[in-house]
């Protein structure tokens, strides 16, 4: 008898935490306080921060930040990747040592940095126009001295402005970000706390868009969405890219608006 | 009837819609998408017309054909110099090129130009695969001795120079210092040292403020009062048979005739 009813009080007791925990089992508020869940985390860029490179940028996206530097066209080595035909751009994602919330990233190239240099490249070339430079290269450097999610969007937004900046004929800019959903909400712009959220499934589908044609250049993902949903992503991340252009524009417009001192 | 989005010296960015409709024809640094044009690069605006073109703010130096520039010797090959034109393209310098005087085969060329002596040469030649010659038959086209270098943005250049070499006229009159102005955005300046600062600090305004209308007023009165000296009119200084004025990439000075700058040598 004693058991029994030791055993119903604990059962209602589960109940009970289960509803007044502080985690929710569905997602209907996002962990940074942002008050949409088509709603990006605050933006900044600035363009022309490295005086020595022939461009550059910074771009923020909440606590993630990437610097972009370009150099060239300038010649190429070693001479066998030279094409004749073409100039070629070659980009180069690093992240700092201390960039992470989590322990020390080796510095140096890695596995996963080379993937998204590569992907950095195919997700700029469509808009770049080289040909006016044979057997030469436009170098891409992105550095990112702090992370939170949503780095290889940040690192083209940065590198499309600071390849404008260097004067590189291009048929319109780049802007990406991240798409996806949390549990059953379909977010943009994902920070690590949600990428990370374990209470139900997340699909991070990091999003790069050329600006004149509305073409995507990059879509990867990390984690399982149905396709009703995906388009539904794809379409929020349009109206997203539309705010980053402004913004990219805006930076780019600033640095060669000059007034007499 | 099109619509023009933008007006002259407007600063556009790439992708950016300029006109809307076929009445408007893309031209430099522009182009045609659907019935839109759009800028190719970022850029000044300039309407001529129906004709919309990007004039280029940033960016490296591209070789052209007739460009007089600043270069170091960075190599001595066989036959000549290789010398570095400050673009992604090395230049070679031919022997016979280099001197009107009789270069024996065999030579040691290090006598003539030695690595990291800075040239000012006139590009004779570039292919399709950005191969380059230079050349140094040409009045003005020496080594230089002495002085100092420094870059600047090549696009820049042409405002430097002035109309028909106005600007740098003045400055080269205001200062009393030798200058030459490379296409490829080397800037040579040799005279007196407390001089030669301020034709720095007046080269350095120009290119920020290349942009700007009235500029040449403005370094006029700049020179005036740190140099204490009154400049006339800046339109004294009209030197077009000059070396630097070649050098503008200007349709009118297409038709100069090199040979009768006669002036040239007492310049230097």
């Amino acid at each position: 008898m004693t058991a029994t009813k030791t055993h119903t009080l604990k059962r209602a007791d589960l109940k009970k935490s289960s509803t007044e925990g502080l985690i929710p089992m569905t997602y209907d508020k996002r962990m940074d306080g942002r008050k949409r869940f088509e709603e990006m985390r605050p933006i900044s860029a600035k363009v022309g921060i490295i005086p020595r490179a022939h461009g550059s940028a910074m771009f923020q996206i909440g606590k993630t930040i990437a610097y972009a530097a370009v150099y060239g066209p300038r010649e190429l080595h070693p001479k066998f990747m030279q094409n004749p035909k073409t100039g070629i751009l070659r980009c180069n994602y690093s992240m700092m040592p201390f960039s992470g919330s989590g322990e020390r990233v080796r510095p140096g190239s890695n596995r996963r940095a080379k993937e998204i240099s590569m992907v950095t490249e195919n997700a700029l070339a469509p808009v770049l126009d080289l040909t006016e430079f044979p057997n030469a290269v436009v170098d891409v450097f992105i550095e990112l001295p702090q992370t939170d999610a949503g780095s290889r969007c940040a690192g083209i937004c940065a590198a499309s402005m600071a390849l404008a900046d260097a004067g590189i004929p291009m048929k319109g800019l780049v802007a990406a970000v991240s798409a996806g959903r949390v549990d059953d909400k379909i977010v943009i712009d994902l920070d690590y706390n949600e990428e990370a959220y374990e209470h139900g499934p997340v699909a991070d589908i990091p999003i790069a868009m050329l600006q004149h044609t509305n073409e995507i250049s990059l879509l990867q993902m990390d984690g399982e969405i149905s396709k009703e949903q995906l388009k539904q992503a794809l379409e929020t991340a349009k109206k997203s890219m539309a705010q980053i252009f402004e913004v990219q524009t805006a930076a780019l417009k600033e640095k060669y608006n000059v007034k007499a001192r | 009837m099109g619509k023009l989005n933008v007006k002259e010296n407007d600063i556009v960015v790439p992708g950016e819609v300029l006109a809307e409709g076929m009445d408007y024809l893309p031209s430099q640094g522009t182009y045609r998408l659907e019935d839109n044009v759009r800028a190719g690069m970022l850029g000044m605006v300039r309407i001529e017309g129906k004709v919309i073109k990007l004039m280029q703010l940033n960016g490296r130096y591209v070789p052209r054909r007739y460009d007089t520039i600043v270069c170091p010797v960075i190599d001595v090959l066989m036959s000549g110099w290789r010398v570095n034109t400050n673009s992604a393209y090395e230049a070679v310098l031919p022997i016979r090129d280099a001197s009107s005087r009789f270069i024996p085969k065999g030579a040691d060329l290090t006598k003539f130009f030695a690595l990291g002596d800075y040239l000012v040469c006139k590009i004779s030649n570039v292919t399709s695969q950005k191969l380059v010659d230079v050349s140094m038959n040409g009045p003005g086209l020496q080594k230089l001795e002495g002085g100092r270098i420094f870059e600047v943005n090549p696009h820049k250049v042409p405002r430097i120079i002035g109309k028909e070499g106005s600007m740098i006229s003045m400055i080269k009159y205001a200062t009393g210092c030798r200058i030459v102005v490379g296409q490829n955005g080397l800037v040579w300046i040799n005279g007196e040292p407390d001089k030669e600062v301020i034709a720095y600090d007046a080269i350095r305004r120009i290119e920020r403020e290349a942009t700007l209308p009235g500029l040449t007023d403005r370094i006029k009165t700049d020179l005036e009062k740190k140099l204490k000296i009154k400049i006339e009119s800046a339109q004294q200084f009209h030197e077009p048979q000059q070396q630097e004025s070649q050098a503008q990439r200007d349709d009118s000075n297409k038709d100069s005739h090199p040979e009768e700058g006669g002036s040239e040598e007492e310049q230097y």
